[in-house]
């Protein structure tokens, strides 16, 4: 059974119609990639399945499952721990490297100092960070790099134990270094979570991901294993994308 | 040449305005700090004020004052946080746009105004509700809780909006509720702009006169309990300065440089927090 299960979903803002008719499904396990131009719908993917829509006043038709339960009736706390987000840009919340990993994990249970300690230092080594960061966690986030601060939020996402990590272009500004890192992590820990990776960066996708689904003007053109989608294309404007043409 | 001309007469304006800041402090000190010293600090921090007979004390004032002060910030926090989290993470832009220079307004309106909605309204109302002159600490602390709401407000407000809004977006993705969101991280992320906001809010409360002489009784005591009436610094030197003369005149000149003292310290310590970065 898919992890999650996409059914004949729309998404309107306002009168944008930002998703059309989109039905697929994510293996668990599995590191799917959504490539596409911009405008084309990915980051708007992410957005209602994590419900973050809900804030840009978006609105939504057709259905959402999660383990087969429709993510429309679940807590928004309870969905938002399970399927967790990376940004592009890295959101490193204000205090220090430990507070940005234990926010969201207190925010649903309470936990003692040595709780956190443990749950930092394992979310910091899942996330390769911890090696270069584990003297100064009680310094401010704001001083890493950027690719620090982006497998720090990685970490912070892994602390909340999510069963689906989505990522939103997370290497977008980064350099090839701070990329390569971040995408042996997502391959460490592939086999614990199952991955939704949205770039634009069409190697990125051949490179990490197990299938790839294009997406253009709000539409899923072509979804297959990224070996076939990439050698043999079926539509000609996946075709086009992948070979530069345009986007 | 007409470069320097405008250079020369814009120097000398701003000159202007800083020169008569400095003098106006140079003559509120010369007038004021004699006194002190020729009435002994013992004198003029004790509870007799008989500025006509030797009594220069300003302690009850000192303390009226703060506990108007207090009393306004009690009120004023409480509401003008509230007012400014609706405005900033619970309305839409139309309300923001309609609210907030309506809240600004608040400021344009004369003390007197205040004052006289004091006496007609809620003075009355203290009095038949919890016994009393009516005119009391209560009625102060409320209607200066009113007066400072427009500068906690509005500033509380720009230092929330100024809170980049991907932190919000972090913080719902980790699943925080949005009050969550606002109580561990917008409000800590925004709290020097509050904590400014406050400041200047309880500097114009030190200060303000008209209001307070109108319906805080002005009875020469430190007050027993929020209903008491009380007299601040400020409702001293206004309701004296028109007869005193010689060492009363000093003594209330005295009473100014404090109160100056006051608002200068409170300043200094809302810039020093908003540079803070």
């Amino acid at each position: 059974m898919a992890k999650i299960s996409i059914k004949r979903l729309n998404l309107y803002y306002d009168n944008f119609h930002a998703l059309k008719d989109i039905s697929l499904d994510v293996e668990s396990s599995e590191i799917l990639a959504v490539i596409g131009p911009s405008n084309s719908g990915k980051s708007s993917l992410l957005r209602a399945m994590n419900r973050l829509y809900e804030i840009d006043l978006g609105r939504i038709t057709g259905d959402i499952r999660l383990d087969n339960e429709t993510i429309f009736k679940l807590p928004i706390n309870v969905l938002r721990r399970r399927i967790g987000i990376i940004f592009a840009t890295p959101v490193v919340l204000p205090g220090s490297i430990r507070k940005n990993i234990s926010y969201g994990p207190r925010l649903h249970r309470k936990l003692s100092k040595s709780d956190v300690d443990e749950l930092v230092e394992r979310a910091l080594k899942s996330a390769n960070l911890w090696d270069e960061v584990k003297e100064r966690l009680a310094e401010s986030a704001s001083f890493l790099s950027g690719g620090q601060q982006q497998r720090l939020c990685i970490a912070r996402t892994l602390a909340m134990r999510p069963e689906v990590i989505m990522m939103d272009e997370p290497c977008s500004g980064l350099d090839p270094i701070s990329t390569a890192k971040i995408e042996a992590t997502m391959l460490e820990l592939k086999e614990e979570y199952t991955f939704i990776l949205v770039t634009n960066n069409t190697k990125q996708a051949a490179r990490v991901s197990d299938r790839t689904a294009f997406f253009y003007l709000g539409e899923l053109i072509e979804i297959g294993s990224t070996q076939r989608l990439f050698t043999s294309p079926v539509d000609r404007r996946t075709d086009d994308y992948i070979r530069g043409k345009f986007g | 040449m007409k470069d320097k001309i405008a250079e020369k007469l814009l120097l000398f304006v701003a000159l202007s305005a800083i020169m008569s800041l400095a003098l106006i402090t140079f003559f509120i000190f010369q007038q004021g700090i004699p006194l002190i010293f020729k009435a002994g600090l013992g004198n003029f921090l004790s509870l007799k004020w008989a500025p006509t007979r030797g009594g220069f004390g300003i302690l009850s004032m000192v303390i009226g004052s703060l506990m108007v002060t207090v009393g306004a910030l009690a009120v004023g926090i409480p509401f003008g946080l509230a007012a400014a989290i609706f405005l900033a993470e619970f309305s839409s832009k139309t309300i923001q746009k309609t609210l907030k220079p309506i809240i600004e307004l608040l400021a344009g309106i004369p003390s007197v105004v205040y004052g006289f909605i004091g006496i007609v309204i809620l003075v009355p109302f203290i009095r038949v509700t919890f016994g009393g002159p009516g005119f009391s600490v209560l009625a102060a602390s409320i209607i200066l809780g009113i007066m400072i709401l427009p500068t906690i407000v509005s500033i509380s407000y720009d230092a929330l909006l100024a809170v980049p809004n991907t932190y919000r977006e972090g913080s719902y993705a980790v699943g925080a509720t949005k009050w969550q969101t606002i109580v561990l991280l917008l409000l800590p992320a925004a709290r020097s702009g509050i904590v400014a906001g406050i400041i200047l809010g309880m500097g114009r409360a030190i200060g303000e006169t008209m209001a307070v002489i109108m319906i805080a009784g002005n009875a020469l005591k430190i007050p027993g309990s929020i209903f008491d009436s009380v007299r601040t610094l400020t409702s001293t030197i206004a309701l004296e300065l028109g007869y005193a003369a010689g060492d009363h005149r000093g003594a209330l000149f005295a009473c100014g440089s404090i109160l100056f003292l006051i608002i200068i310290v409170l300043n200094i310590v809302a810039i020093r927090i908003t540079s803070r970065k």
